[in-house]
Order: C-alpha cells, then structure tokens, then sequence
C-alpha cells in the first residue's frame, strides 16, 4: 500500500480490496466481518437499544486517545447508558485523501483494541475516500446494538424528586485535553482524555441495583448541560453541590487560565447516575470498585423547587443557577 | 499562585465573617460598582450575589471590553471579514457580538470569512508567516490589561520584518471611563471594585481622583470572594466614617505603580485619543491609537476606516446597565428579545456581560 491514502483506495476495486483486507479485516476482523457480505447477520434477543454517531474530533490523535478508540467508546457508552449491553458495531470511515497511512493504521488499530476491551464485534463497516480538502484528515461514523438487560430503561424523563445524583469521576478531562492539543497550549501540569468503555461497569451497576431511573454521559455540553437535559425531561430541580463535584486540579488551573468552565466540557469516559436516595451508597460502592469508577462521588439531589433547573450550590453556601451550554464555550480576553 | 494560596481567599467561614460583619454594619443602602467584567462573573459564579446583604446594591461597569465596543466599530470588523486576502484574528469573544442586521463574526465565517480565534496576540506573528500572501487583522479590543501585548506582538513583528500584520486598534483606557461616570450626576455610586487585570498594569495612582476629585472610595480588588467582600466591608467602614480612599486590597499582583515595563512598552506604540464607548459615548483621552512611527501596523489607516456614533439600538438598555443606572432584568428587551443566544446589545453577547451574568446565574 503507499503511505498515504489516495483516491484509488476508495474505488471499490482492487485497491479498496488492499485496504480493507490488508488493514480493516487485520484489526478488526472477526467471523463476521471476514464474510464481507452486504450486511451482517447478527444474533440478537429481546429488546435492542441502537445508537449512532459521527466522530470528527481534532486533533485525531490526542494524549489519552484518538479518532478510532473514541468512535468505539462513544457509541458503546451511549448504547449501555440505555441499561444494555453492546454487542455488535459498525464503522464508516470518510477519509482525506493524502492522509498518511501510518496514521489510517494507528487509527484502525486502536479502534480493534477498543473494541476487544469493551466485548464489541465490529460487524460491518464502509470506507470511502474524499478528495483533500473535503474532510479534515478522517471522519468516523459508529452505528452501536445492544440487548436491553433492565426494565424499565434508564431515561431522562425518569428522574424523581429525592434521587441521588452520581458522577463516576472527575469532569473536564477529555474537553481541556482536546482544546489544549489542538491550540498546542501547554498546561502547568499535563491533562489526559478520560475516553473509555463504560459498559462493563454500567452492566454491573444496573444488574446490582434495585433501581436506576437515570443513565447518561456528559459527552458534549459537559455536566452542566446534561445536568439540564435531564431536569427538563423529568421537570425536577437538581441541586447540586459545587464542592462535591470532583474536577483535576489542573483542569481546573487550565480552565481558569482560558476562562473555560469545566462543568460544560465534554467527557468521554464518565456517567452520571440519578438513582433513589437509598440506593446512592451501594451505587457508589459499585462504581468506587472499578478502576473507571474510583473517583465517584454524589454530587447532588434531585428537588422540587425550581422544576426544570439547574441549581448549583457554591462554596460558599451561595446558590445560582447552572444553565445549559450556549453555542460553544469561547475563550475571554482577559 | 498554588491552588492551595487560592483557596484561603474562597474560606466559607472567613466570608460568612465578613458577610455578618457588613449586614450589621450596614445602616443604609450603598452603591458599589464593579468595574471588571471579570468581577461581575465572580460575584454570580461563588454565589456571593445570593449573600450579600439586601442594602448593598451591585452594579456592573463599563469594564467589559466587549461591552463598550462601539457598534461602529463592531461593523467596521464585520466588514473587514470576507475581504479577499484578509484573515481576521481575534480573541474568542468576539465571534458572536452582533453587528447591524444581525451580523457577526460566526455568520461571517459560514459566509466564507476567514477568521481565526487566537489565543495570544503573538498567535498572529505566526499566522502572518504562514500565510504570506494574505493580511492578517487582529481586532485590538480591551482595556490597559491586553494593550501592552498587543504593541510588544507589534514590535516583534517589526523585529521579525513581518509585513503583513494589521492591528485594528480599538483599545479603551478605564480611568478616564470612570471619570466620565462619576462626572454624571445622574448616577448615584458609593463606591468601585476596581479592575485587578487593568491595575496591575497602571498600578493606584491613576485612580487616586476618585477620592480626591468626587469623595468616593475605591480599591483594587482581586477576584476571589475574600478579595471581594474584604474591599465592600473596607469601603463600608470608610463611609461609616465620613472618609473616602483609594486603595489596593490586590497587593499579591498589583504593585502600586503597576507594571512601568509594560506600560513603556504600551505608550511606546500607543498614544491616549478620543474614544467612542458604547452606551457612554465619547470620552475625552479614554482611546489607544496607534503612533504615527507604528502607522505601517494601523489597519484603520490602511482600510480608510473611521468611528462615528450612530443610532441607538432600539429598547435596548445596555448603555444604562454599563453605568449603573439601570440592573439588566430592568431592560425591557432582558430576556425576551435579547438572550444569549440571540443578543440584541453587548452586555448579553460577552461572557463578562452583566446581562449574560443575569440570564446565565440568578436564579430568581
């Protein structure tokens, strides 16, 4: 193969044949796959729970993670969030001509590990290739299945005055490392992506626990938006504790020097968990027990005073609001 | 400083000490001001808004530069954007504030202006490298605190033997702001939070007028809660006194005479002009503009561009918000017309803005 990507290799011929088998089928292959039939024939039981997403991060490669390893947590995280467990994925890969293909291979190959790590096949997938300038370097798009193992499913309507709010970890990670990276700002103390598979972990917590009315990840918009997602849905208050809410030392100290609130940076190796209050401890021992969860901490409760808020208590006892994000967050002047 | 050194100044216990000690000494309604931007964000952020004593009443000053952008000058960069052969570079928080018919920097992006968000002013030297057949125009706006940074990325383009860089100056100075405000007998302040960025760069002494010309206090304040309500409870006791003062309460970044370094640097390219604020007017001395032996760095000279005051904004109050006449939930666009995500006046598009800061923290 050269080394980088031309135009041929998104033919449909012999060169897109190479690519798929030379680098996509090494990586990712499994019985399925290695059929490069139309369509997967998959085994499936019950009731599925089906996500979609398009990943066209920048930068691709970023401390703590890339492009292929995300494309697998995102959609793995957004299936178990539905209390299932993902089975089966499927990957489109839009390419910029002239990508190097050195990277295509990094890429395709984290993306295998990822998904063996999180107990996902990758069943069917598509690559087409853009001439340069038509995508920024490379575009993934992840389909993700999986068998709902709850009922009734974690939803955002179904939070409940008197719920626990739970964090799995500290909040800010992935947003400060990517815009840091990307604007090769160079932070006091280095930051990390918390990109990860949650579903082993969702799994036990919703087999272990009686009750859990809310499951989702603060992806985009951060906590303070999904936080308010979640109030609307269910028309509660969420109350939330400003000092129990757990934020790195130096996200914060990167955020302070950019203006940025960490609150409304995205995640993408942590859930929150709205639960009844009785559950919050064993929930949090479920969680504090694995190594994606060791940080997690209650964070807030669900009220009825102000339906559909975000309150955020302060450090000093104050109250305030907690919006939801504007447009993207914009670095200040001064 | 450590993170450790900040959170003595966010001691809930020394801030409830200070809180009880205003509310009893506290005998009649005061007006206090923050000039900063920066300040009317801190004070919704730590929640100290929903502390402090209901006879003091906080106003949001003219110190957000975004805010006092003049709307002519906002429309001389939205027209800049989409030149053939210009990028614009700006700081971030420039990329929503409306212009006439709706324009802003975002939109003019999607129309196919090239802009980029910088993060420093020496960003651009960069920029200009790369792009050699292009000019860059960096949007000059803020107060003393990003001037010097400015005319240093000015003297190393120069240095540098970089052509291609314009500054579009529209730097405003605060002192003369504050003179201005205190000059209106319309408006009725006590006292001033005054800048912690600005002053450590011109230090105290030009504020020293505001207790000697008009018999109020003011202090140079740092932006964490203890800073700020140590400066109110210092500023209540003087008035419960009889006494007015300047005076630094920031002494851990602000020198008395600030930085001379950075302010030979800023007059070195820079000299004091006229200055048209938005919602203030125009203010004798409050403007930077460029020198004319820096004049191959002056986008305004190159592009032919001039500052005019035009026609008010239909119901929107910002220009009262800015001194202190009015609160922005008394503006009756507030909210309704004018969110953030569809921003009438400036004081809801900047982050700093104190009607953004209502919209996004009060809770009642």
């Amino acid at each position: 193969m050269s080394d980088k990507v031309l135009l041929d290799y998104g033919s449909g011929g012999r060169a897109s044949q190479r690519l798929i088998s030379d680098l996509f089928l090494k990586y990712l292959g499994n019985d399925e796959l290695d059929r490069l039939n139309d369509a997967a024939v998959l085994n499936l039981s019950g009731r599925i729970a089906m996500s979609t997403d398009s990943f066209t991060v920048d930068p691709i490669f970023f401390p703590g993670g890339d492009i292929g390893s995300l494309a697998v947590h995102g959609t793995v995280n957004d299936v178990a969030m539905m209390g299932a467990v993902p089975r089966y994925i499927t990957c489109g890969y839009i390419i910029e001509e002239g990508l190097p293909m050195a990277d295509l291979e990094r890429i395709v190959k984290s993306m295998g590990e990822a998904a063996e790590h999180a107990g996902v096949k990758v069943v069917t997938g598509d690559t087409k290739v853009v001439p340069k300038g038509a995508c920024d370097k490379i575009f993934i798009n992840t389909t993700g299945i999986g068998e709902i193992i709850v009922d009734p499913t974690p939803s955002g309507d179904a939070a409940r005055v008197g719920d626990a709010v739970l964090i799995s970890g500290t909040v800010g990670d992935h947003g400060l490392t990517v815009l840091g990276t990307r604007e090769g700002l160079d932070f006091e103390a280095k930051v990390q992506s918390d990109s990860a598979a949650l579903n082993h972990l969702l799994v036990k917590l919703v087999r272990e626990l009686p009750e859990v009315h809310v499951l989702r990840d603060p992806t985009r918009g951060g906590l303070a938006t999904t936080l308010n997602e979640i109030t609307k849905s269910s028309n509660v208050c969420c109350e939330l504790v400003e000092n129990d809410i757990p934020v790195r030392p130096e996200v914060r100290g990167g955020c302070s020097i950019l203006g940025l609130d960490p609150l409304y940076l995205a995640n993408e190796g942590k859930f929150l968990c709205v639960l009844p209050g009785e559950y919050a401890d064993k929930a949090l021992e479920i969680m504090r027990a694995d190594p994606l969860g060791k940080d997690a901490k209650h964070i807030g409760t669900m009220t009825d005073a102000n339906p559909g808020k975000v309150v955020l208590v302060t450090q000093l006892g104050g109250k305030r609001l907690l919006g939801m994000l504007e447009g993207e967050q914009l670095p200040r002047i001064c | 400083m450590s993170f450790e050194l900040l959170e003595k100044f966010r001691d809930p216990a020394l801030c409830r000490k200070i809180l009880d000690k205003m509310e009893s000494e506290l005998d009649r309604e005061l007006r206090f001001m923050e000039v900063c931007g920066t300040h009317t964000v801190a004070i919704f952020q730590s929640g100290l808004r929903s502390l402090l004593p209901e006879r003091i009443v906080h106003l949001s000053g003219p110190g957000c530069p975004v805010c006092v952008t003049h709307e002519s000058e906002v429309n001389a960069f939205l027209d800049l954007a989409g030149r053939d052969k210009v990028i614009m570079a700006t700081f971030g928080d420039l990329m929503r504030v409306p212009g006439n018919k709706g324009r802003n920097l975002k939109k003019a992006v999607a129309d196919g202006a090239r802009v980029k968000v910088v993060y420093s002013p020496f960003d651009t030297l960069k920029l200009a490298k790369e792009n050699p057949d292009d000019l860059v125009v960096f949007i000059g706006v803020g107060f003393e605190t990003t001037a010097p940074t400015i005319a240093g990325t000015m003297m190393m383009a120069r240095q540098q033997g970089i052509t291609n860089l314009r500054i579009l100056c529209f730097h405003k100075t605060v002192p003369p702001a504050l003179d201005a405000l205190l000059a209106d007998t319309a408006i009725n302040i006590d006292g001033f939070i005054l800048p912690g960025h600005v002053s450590a760069i011109i230090g105290v002494e030009p504020y020293r007028f505001i207790a000697e010309k008009y018999g109020k206090s003011a202090v140079v304040t740092g932006f964490e809660p203890l800073d700020i309500l140590q400066s109110l409870n210092q500023m209540i006791e003087w008035r419960n006194k009889g006494e007015a003062h300047v005076s630094n309460n920031y002494t851990r970044i602000v020198g008395e005479n600030g930085n001379p370094k950075a302010m030979e640097v800023m007059y070195q390219v820079f000299e004091p002009t006229d200055a048209l604020w938005r919602g203030l007017g125009m203010i004798p001395g409050s403007g930077l503009e460029i020198r004319p032996e820096w004049e191959q760095f002056d986008a305004k000279k190159e592009f032919g561009i001039t500052i005019e005051e035009g026609p008010a904004l239909a119901g929107c109050k910002c220009g009262d918000i800015l001194k202190g006449v009015k609160q922005p939930d008394e503006c009756p666009l507030f909210g309704k017309a004018c969110t953030p995500a569809n921003p009438v006046g400036p004081c809801m598009v900047s982050t700093e803005g104190s009607c953004a800061a209502y919209y996004k923290y009060k809770l009642d």
